[in-house]
């Protein structure tokens, strides 16, 4: 082929290519690359989401005040924030390794070659997290309610069982174990009085309030499905002679799935621990529908408190401060997560 | 996929006793799946039925299961009292009504239910030929750029969807883009996940049709809409159903973007919205009903196309 229709077609290419890009980056670039700007833009301002952006005067640069606010200048937005933020640690924690468990506990289980009826497990298992969460906040408010099916069915079967008011429970989790040991705020000692960041070290550990508790049940509830989606799609791709081999070795079956199956799983759990992650800092949908933030704000959450500030305070500075704070914490999870999944891969 | 022809090892001389253990740990494996199917799918059986449940039914017998005639049961006397408990269910069975059903239609249902095919269609279709025209361009042309393009979408994935929310209620603003169908339907119109799908779904088809097809002179969009998708099929079916059910179960966005216009609201959000008029003391059966409402579209392309969806997850190329 001559040189220059070789470079003729080159051109070409290039054309077509940015030809077939464009639409999706003009969608991209307005609604992913430039919002990133303009929240870092916005979190540098005191906007209040009313006044039109272009308007003269419609907002002032505060520098890092709104930052300054939140993190380190005591009051109530910073205690209002290190509240969210403890709350969201929290549900991340509890619900992160529990659906990664179950997800991969299913996963192994619906591949057994010898069970039956794997379509119709495996569509009950997938069926929660197609529905919208909406939805599933509801059903759970009805579940959980007052005189709901969940308080009806506890009774039924444990005695002892006090119905709990699942919707409308203060109450954290660690304090209440905690307390079944004589352990309370009282007999602690002194130090629970400390104060970190606002909240003192007592109620940093708090654990999760029961409400929370609830809707980090049905978090778990309805992704172990979609992660034992995944799950199952690399159990498929290990090769069967690998479990045969270590077998004819002489290794049994927990050994096989110790050392084999699990260590074949890693990317596949590096991508789950990362999905599940990146869901559960930001969760909102649920808490938007049961809670709003309460009981005494222990349902409040990162991502509920920026649609709070933005929203409904008309605080847009301060929400677009603490969303990039969000993501700061979130990347740098994520970061250290897929180290640490590394390092157990070469060990 | 699984394979079938394994031989199974056959050590013939099986003692009883390892067989009845055997045959003990697979009751309880099916016990223990049965059980958990029952906790993650009876929910929905709980919900249907309910829904077709006067309140108070509901209220008294939440688990009474077996509906049994006179059906449409209306849940008023004559006198406007509802009709007690007892007249409409026992422990086991209920007569079934659709009083929840009539109450949420006239909660402007049949609006959000319209502006969720709306919104599902539009931004479905989109997606199928933006996504896919940037998954080609990715996977099969040459341009520089090419594959730093393809990280920076990539990346985008990462950003979580509470930090685009503020910039994106002001860029739509500005677009005068705010409480529109318009607003909604582009802030979605492609995303990097189906972007990521279509790509790893052409590196995986041979090269040589289009080369012969691209060779006979025919243009590269010519091409692509003749050859390459109708190849696509399956891939552009697993795109459909992810876009459509992202698209129909959204709700923040929707919140941000159409939460300003009563007429425009999606099923999911008209729901929440209408959840936090009634404060602190729901009709169920009215929620129940919307619930099922939105529910059941997407249960039907569930239980259809369930294949699709292994194989999208499998086309992304998330496994192993």
């Amino acid at each position: 082929m001559a040189t220059n229709s070789l470079q003729r077609l080159k051109r070409n290419d290039a054309l077509a290519g940015y030809g077939f890009m464009t639409p999706a980056l003009l969608v991209f670039l307005i609604f992913l690359f430039l919002p990133i700007f303009f929240a870092i833009f916005v979190s540098f301002t005191n906007w209040n989401g009313i006044t039109p952006f272009r308007q003269e005067g419609a907002y002032e640069f505060v520098g890092f005040e709104n930052y300054y606010n939140l993190l380190i200048k005591r009051g109530i937005r910073q205690k209002d924030f290190y509240n969210s933020l403890k709350n969201t640690v929290y549900y991340a924690l509890g619900v992160v390794p529990f659906q990664t468990l179950f997800a991969l506990m299913l996963a192994v289980l619906v591949n057994q070659k010898w069970l039956r009826g794997k379509g119709v497990f495996r569509t009950a298992f997938y069926f929660p997290s197609v529905s919208s969460s909406v939805v599933i906040s509801l059903i759970f408010m009805w579940l959980f309610g007052k005189g709901g099916i969940v308080n009806i069915g506890l009774s039924a079967l444990i005695p002892i069982y006090e119905p709990i008011t699942w919707l409308d429970d203060s109450r954290g989790i660690i304090h209440e174990l905690l307390g079944l040991f004589g352990i309370t705020r009282a007999t602690a000692g002194d130090w629970v009085n400390v104060r970190l960041a606002t909240l003192t070290l007592w109620e940093w550990i708090s654990g999760p309030s029961i409400t929370l508790l609830l809707i980090m049940i049905l978090n778990t509830w309805t992704t172990i499905g979609s992660l034992m989606i995944i799950y199952l799609a690399a159990l498929q791709d290990i090769p069967e002679q690998m479990h045969e081999a270590a077998m004819i070795d002489g290794a049994n079956r927990w050994q096989v799935f110790h050392k084999i199956t699990v260590p074949m799983l890693t990317p596949a759990t590096f991508f789950v621990v990362t999905l599940g992650l990146i869901s559960t800092l930001q969760v909102f949908d649920q808490i938007f529908v049961i809670t709003s933030g309460g009981p005494a704000k222990t349902t409040m959450t990162i991502a509920y408190g920026v649609y709070q500030s933005g929203f409904r305070n008309s605080d847009m500075g301060l929400a677009a401060a603490s969303a990039l704070v969000l993501f700061v914490i979130i990347f740098v999870l994520t970061l250290v997560q897929r180290r640490f999944v590394k390092e157990s891969l070469y060990s | 996929m699984s394979t079938t022809t394994q031989p199974t090892s056959s050590t013939s001389s099986v003692a009883s006793k390892s067989s009845a253990l055997k045959r003990s740990m697979t009751v309880v494996l099916y016990g223990g799946l049965i059980v958990l199917a029952l906790l993650e799918f009876g929910p929905f059986i709980l919900t249907l039925s309910n829904s077709f449940k006067c309140l108070p039914a509901i209220q008294a017998e939440p688990q009474a299961l077996i509906p049994l005639p006179p059906f449409g049961v209306d849940c008023r006397l004559p006198n406007g009292a509802s009709l007690p408990a007892s007249a409409t269910t026992t422990r086991l069975t209920f007569n079934p009504g659709l009083e929840g059903y009539r109450r949420i239609f006239q909660f402007n249902l049949d609006r959000w239910l319209i502006n969720s095919v709306i919104y599902s269609v539009s931004v479905t279709l989109l997606r199928l030929i933006i996504d896919s025209l940037a998954g080609y361009a990715l996977a099969r042309i040459r341009f520089p750029g090419n594959r730093v393009l393809f990280f920076l979408i990539l990346g985008t994935m990462m950003i979580p969807g509470i930090v685009l929310v503020i910039p994106r209620f002001l860029i739509l603003k500005e677009l005068v883009l705010l409480n529109t169908y318009q607003g909604l339907i582009f802030a979605l119109a492609a995303d990097a996940f189906g972007v990521f799908l279509m790509k790893q779904f052409f590196e995986s088809v041979p090269k040589e049709i289009e080369e012969a097809a691209f060779v006979d002179g025919a243009n590269r969009l010519t091409l692509f809409f003749r050859v390459v998708m109708p190849m696509a099929t399956p891939a552009l079916t697993a795109l459909a159903i992810f876009s459509f059910q992202g698209t129909w179960n959204a709700f923040l966005d929707p919140l941000i973007i159409v939460g300003g216009n009563q007429d425009l609201l999606n099923l999911p959000l008209g729901l929440a919205l209408l959840r936090g008029q009634f404060g602190n003391t729901l009709e169920w059966n009215v929620f129940l009903a919307g619930s099922v409402i939105t529910t059941l579209p997407l249960a039907l392309v569930f239980f259809f196309f369930q294949r699709y969806f292994v194989q999208g997850i499998s086309y992304s190329g998330l496994k192993g």
